[in-house]
């Protein structure tokens, strides 16, 4: 068990179909105990079900723009696990009308927006959780391919994902000292319902599977174990570096 | 497929997602009035009917997808 004796946070899970709950099931499967986090009381009643009855789960209901909250999850998470090996920040967000037209109509407050949630976030995260990870602890966040290439419908979320990839070396070199690592994992596009915000996902969805150079599917599955390697000591001595889960799309000149 | 079958199939994925009772689902029930899905709930739904039909459901026409019956129709097509 790779993970057996470690705990950890991933934050936030909205669904079944939600990357982070791909992440928190392959954690749990090598026997990791993960604390789960849900955005507000409605989600955590839905999420509550995906965990029901299963002890390597705990949930904790976390608005990342509420910083009070970000408070109180420190105490909570202290008072269950004490200290923990790994952190993984699932959160992003942008208006959706910013998403469905021109990049160049971005408004200011969208680009706000979606600049905190999706960034900053990893910012306050790390800085809350600081004194509760273990030496040697893994962090991790998700960004995409669109902080890189000019990706149709991504617009202003692929800025935000630029911003966060940065983010990520930027604390990989200030939590380096006890040996903790800070990382970014980037699936291709997955079916999610945070990605249905995109317009034209079905077509950007065939656009890689068809490019690819893995000709097998990849998804929550894939990321799952990709954050299991990262939480593991499979992957000490690794920090702010970036791993592609997309069946090689990112390399791929067809 | 014919049409019966789509409904019938529809029918089976609202019940397993809202948990509704059958004799709740028929062609005119509206998912947020009827049947007391929230917008979640209905992107929850349409996902479901995707993995269920092998179809893609944009959202831009998951708005005039208001009852079961406009469901069936759309899938029928």
């Amino acid at each position: 068990m790779l993970l057996k004796g470690k705990k950890g946070l991933v934050l936030n899970v909205t669904n079944k179909n939600s990357i982070g709950w791909g992440i928190a099931e392959a954690a749990a499967e090598y026997g990791a105990e993960v604390g789960i986090g849900a955005q507000n009381a409605d989600m955590t009643s839905r999420v509550q079900k995906l965990i029901d009855g299963n002890d390597a789960y705990k949930l904790f209901e976390i608005d990342f723009q509420d910083d009070a909250q970000m408070g109180v999850l420190v105490e909570q998470v202290k008072r269950t696990y004490g200290k923990i090996d790994f952190l993984v920040h699932a959160a992003a967000y942008a208006p959706r009308e910013d998403l469905q037209g021109r990049f160049i109509d971005t408004s200011r407050a969208g680009f706000s927006l979606a600049m905190e949630v999706s960034c900053y976030s990893l910012i306050t995260l790390c800085r809350a959780m600081e004194p509760l990870l273990n030496d040697d602890a893994s962090v991790m966040t998700l960004s995409y391919l669109g902080s890189t290439r000019a990706v149709d419908g991504y617009n202003v979320m692929g800025v935000a994902k630029a911003g966060l990839e940065s983010t990520v070396r930027y604390l990989a070199a200030d939590l380096g000292d006890r040996g903790i690592r800070v990382n970014t994992l980037s699936p291709g596009p997955v079916n999610t319902i945070s990605a249905r915000g995109v317009k034209d996902l079905a077509g950007i969805l065939e656009r890689v599977h068809e490019r690819a150079p893995l000709k097998r599917p990849y998804g929550q599955r894939e990321c799952g174990l990709n954050a299991v390697y990262l939480m593991s000591d499979l992957s000490l001595g690794v920090t702010g570096q970036l791993i592609y889960i997309d069946s090689g799309f990112n390399v791929s000149g067809r | 497929m014919d049409r019966n079958e789509v409904f019938e199939k529809v029918k089976k994925v609202t019940i397993e997602q809202l948990g509704v009772k059958e004799g709740e689902v028929n062609e005119s029930s509206s998912f947020t009035e009827d049947l007391g899905a929230d917008s979640l709930d209905v992107v929850e739904l349409v996902m479901a009917l995707e993995d269920e039909f092998g179809a893609d459901i944009p959202d831009d026409d998951v708005q005039n997808l208001k009852t079961v019956g406009n469901v069936v129709d759309y899938l029928a097509k």
